[in-house]
């Protein structure tokens, strides 16, 4: 029941053998062992899963393999890197804007799309960015704050 | 522990330190100078392990990145007990601070052996080991073959040097965020050990219900393996795609017998109020005859889910030697160890439970249930390790939630506003079901297998760990004779257990609108009423302090209201006020938050703040949006959009003031907030629209009833 599939994965081509339905996110994780996107739903309703595909802000959780062939897939390790950090995981650092951590990878890649359309957005810009990511820890507040701030360093 | 444990060790050592006295269960120094530091106590995205490290590196007089904090293991490291009541620091911070300077005199000691001077005449500093003249230098790396930490700690140990404390009290920031903000494995769910499955479990489609039949054959075409125990119904497998297909299978495939038993949502007090009951009596003072004024309310909230953003996790591996390996997020392995060695007859010793992180839960969540789930499929595969992934349904749905609650207030007042009586009844379903409270396992799908477990309703903590019902529902305030009563339900169909604060949250909501309604009936200002009552000096300046951040008594657009929130949790730890700022135009909303709370002696102000902020945030949520929701025969909240929660669009301002308090003890924080926050929001709301609501949550819906109804 599986096929190959060829997608671009942090700027690297990966081909894969997955069943057509499988979610990316399983694939991501277990195929291509980048854990950074998490599981929170598989309904696309949390954000905890957030992966940019060409380009646009998507749930992996819910997003079938079929979708997603020949695609190029941005996940959060994909944004920076060891000592280079992207300006929001940086920030996020900086202000502590993260208690469990389990959002916070579709947070930043979230923001970190924001920032490549809206380079210093102002904080209800930052708030309807994220309207889709939950949090249950309460960190919004940090949250909001640290991306304005990446924002105003980029 | 036993009796003879408890008379014969030193009174002066911690409790958790007389539990588990061995130094090495605590310390291990390598020989590249790394101190792995193991606590009972877990992370669950509080920062326990930061502020444990702080003050692990301070008593040892290392830099804070040669500590490393391992993960609690029921084998290797010491049993504190839950992590949970916001007790971690109290816990384990002296614990951790005494075994870590029984270390260092005992490297001391060594050094001076070995270069034959007086102990006395060596010290420690950024990790160095040295002669007063530094004349002679070494390290705990260099010394770490010769010292052994297989000794009894000591609570004798010489009081620490000039200089004090150096990384406890700053804002050291939390050691584990660098690799989750970078997407590394950090989580259980990131686990991959070698020859890892995959496992479901196809859960029942409602509390109670039995499996009459499944036809198994159904999944014959996949590469799966079916586990089957009375109504345990579960699938192994190498391939998720094909475990996820065989769960749909199964569930087509499977006849279950339900009945509709659950309680009406929209009638929970009279449920709750119902009974049978066992009676908790908090206070029984009389009250005096011949009442002037007497005001009575009633207030309730519904059933809460913890709602983590993770669902549970649990992986377990049968070894062929007949030994089991487990890997939780519990918030107590130890108990966990306990429980699954009690309901499958084993050894304790023969069941090693390591904890692993995963989101926050919040309290009794289905860490512990997904963990017995991973057991009972691993031994289906023996010397394979798998791993059980709840849905978000099942989360959402099978976690135990925070149980719902009533309660009655009655109060005489007189003209001044002196309060001459106070009576307060609280009904509640019990506030714990972990793994061995009351005796009982306690895992979900005990009650499920062949030999059904029984489950007891969920008892509550004792009084002295602060109750769970009648946790603070005893006002801070004067207010005369008091009749303080809880009421436990002692039969339910629906699980309840720990969520945040317990009883807390509930009650501070009820006392503090109440207050409020007093301060109204004699025309007196909210803060002027609580201070003309409240003899506590901490308290007094917590209270005045949230005031004063927030502006009480400035004017403000007419509809917008502020309101008090303000309690001490358990009544014997932290302090906190919130004030409140809510806006009511064409929907309820949430403006701002001021916070303000003493907790003795600061360890990390910023994770202070932080455990204050998100801990206000979520009871806003409680408070404003969430509710659990059935039918008469399923729970039916089972998405985020069916539960939702407060989203980024929602949530308010914050702004938190820490009353350092350096010479007194530490307490935890990360309960405070909840119950002060709900009673800001409800007395804010009052103030912005005129019209009280008593029943959470303060949707904008409930609210425009009221004032219909007005």
């Amino acid at each position: 029941m599986t096929q190959q599939f060829t997608l671009t994965v942090n700027g690297e081509t990966v081909q894969v053998e997955a069943d057509p339905d499988a979610p990316l996110l399983s694939v991501l994780r277990d195929d291509l062992d980048l854990k950074g996107a998490r599981f929170g739903c598989g309904l696309g309703q949390c954000g905890a899963c957030f992966v940019q595909l060409d380009g646009k802000v998507v749930s992996s959780c819910d997003t079938p393999m079929w979708a997603a062939e020949g695609t190029s897939v941005v996940t959060v390790e994909g944004l920076g890197s060891e000592g280079a950090l992207h300006p929001v995981q940086q920030a996020i650092l900086d202000e502590q804007a993260a208690q469990c951590g389990y959002c916070i990878s579709g947070v930043i890649v979230r923001a970190a799309a924001l920032l490549e359309t809206t380079p210093s957005p102002d904080a209800d810009e930052v708030v309807d960015a994220l309207d889709r990511n939950l949090c249950r820890c309460g960190v919004q507040r940090r949250i909001i704050s640290a991306v304005v701030k990446a924002g105003a360093r980029t | 522990m036993t009796a003879t444990d408890r008379s014969t060790a030193t009174p002066s050592l911690p409790r958790d330190l007389v539990a588990n006295p061995t130094l090495s269960r605590w310390v291990t120094v390598d020989d590249d100078g790394t101190i792995g530091v193991r606590v009972g106590k877990v992370e669950l995205g509080q920062g326990i392990l930061t502020a444990l490290a702080q003050i692990a590196a301070d008593a040892l007089d290392v830099p804070l990145s040669q500590v490393r904090m391992l993960r609690a293991h029921t084998t290797d490291g010491p049993d504190e007990g839950m992590t949970s009541g916001s007790m971690s620091i109290v816990d384990a911070g002296p614990s951790v601070r005494l075994a870590c300077r029984n270390v260092r005199a005992l490297f001391i000691g060594e050094a001076a052996r070995g270069w034959d001077v007086e102990a006395d005449q060596v010290t420690v500093e950024g990790g160095s080991i040295r002669t007063a003249d530094a004349n002679r230098t070494t390290t705990y790396g260099e010394l770490a073959r010769r010292v052994s930490l297989d000794v009894p700690v000591s609570a004798e140990v010489p009081a620490k040097i000039p200089g004090g404390p150096r990384l406890v009290g700053t804002s050291v920031a939390r050691l584990d965020l660098p690799d989750k903000v970078a997407g590394r494995p950090a989580y259980i769910g990131d686990l991959s050990l070698p020859g890892q499955l995959v496992g479901r479990v196809v859960r029942p489609p409602s509390v109670g219900a039995r499996l009459v039949a499944v036809d198994e054959t159904a999944t014959a075409q996949l590469s799966v393996q079916v586990v089957r125990d009375g109504s345990f119904l579960g699938v192994v497998g190498a391939d998720e795609a094909e475990v996820e297909r065989a769960v749909r299978t199964l569930r087509r495939a499977a006849d279950w017998d339900e009945a509709d038993h659950l309680p009406d949502e929209d009638d929970l007090p009279g449920y709750l109020r119902a009974g049978p009951h066992e009676t908790i009596p908090v206070v029984a003072e009389d009250r005096p005859q011949g009442a002037t004024r007497r005001l009575r309310a009633s207030f309730s909230r519904p059933y809460l889910a913890h709602a983590s953003m993770a669902p549970s996790c649990g992986v377990a591996r049968w070894e062929t030697d007949g030994s089991l390996a487990v890997w939780s997020h519990s918030q107590g392995i130890h108990r966990l160890r306990d429980a699954i060695a009690q309901v499958l007859d084993l050894d304790v010793s023969s069941v090693v439970v390591e904890h692993a992180e995963n989101a926050g839960c919040y309290g009794h969540n289905g860490a512990d249930d997904a963990a017995f789930d991973a057991v009972l499929l691993a031994r289906a595969v023996p010397g394979r390790p798998v791993a059980v992934q709840w849905s978000r349904a099942d989360e959402l749905t099978w976690a135990p939630f925070g149980s719902a609650m009533a309660a009655t207030v009655e109060a005489d007042v007189d003209d001044t506003g002196q309060v001459h009586s106070w009576t307060y009844d609280v009904w509640s379903q019990g506030h714990t079901s972990r793994p061995g409270s009351a005796g009982a396992a306690l895992l979900l799908a005990g009650a499920q297998l062949s030999t059904p477990l029984t489950i007891p309703a969920a008892v509550d903590p004792p009084s002295s760990k602060g109750g769970g019902t009648t946790r603070n529902s005893v006002p801070i305030y004067q207010v005369g004779p008091r009749r303080i009563t809880g009421h436990r339900l002692l039969e339910t169909p629906i699980r309840s257990s720990a969520l945040r604060s317990l009883g807390s949250f509930f009650n501070v909501f009820c006392i503090e609108s109440f207050m409020d309604e007093l301060a109204a009936e004699v025309g007196q200002d909210p803060l002027e009423y609580r201070l003309g009552r409240l003899g506590d000096e901490r308290g007094r300046a917590v209270l005045e302090r949230a005031a004063t951040a927030s502006g009480w008594g400035d004017s403000t657009p007419e509809d917008v209201g502020r309101g008090i929130g303000f309690a001490r949790y358990k009544d014997s730890e932290a302090y906190c006020a919130v004030i409140a700022e809510v806006e009511a135009g064409q929907e309820i909303r949430l403006r701002r938050l001021t916070i303000a709370a003493d907790v003795g002696q600061v360890v990390n102000p910023d994770g202070t703040c932080n455990q204050l902020e998100g801990g206000a945030t979520q009871a806003a949520s409680w408070t404003l949006k969430e509710r659990v929701r059935f039918d008469r025969r399923r729970v039916t909240s089972d998405d985020w959009e069916s539960y939702p929660i407060l989203r980024f669009s929602e949530v308010p301002e914050i702004g938190v003031h820490l009353v350092d308090r350096p010479d007194l003890p530490s307490v935890g924080a990360g309960e405070a907030a909840q119950g002060p926050t709900a009673g800001a929001i409800g007395n804010a709301v009052a103030a912005a629209v005129g019209v009280r609501v008593r029943d959470l949550p303060l949707t904008t819906e409930a609210v425009v009833a009221a004032i219909e109804a007005d």
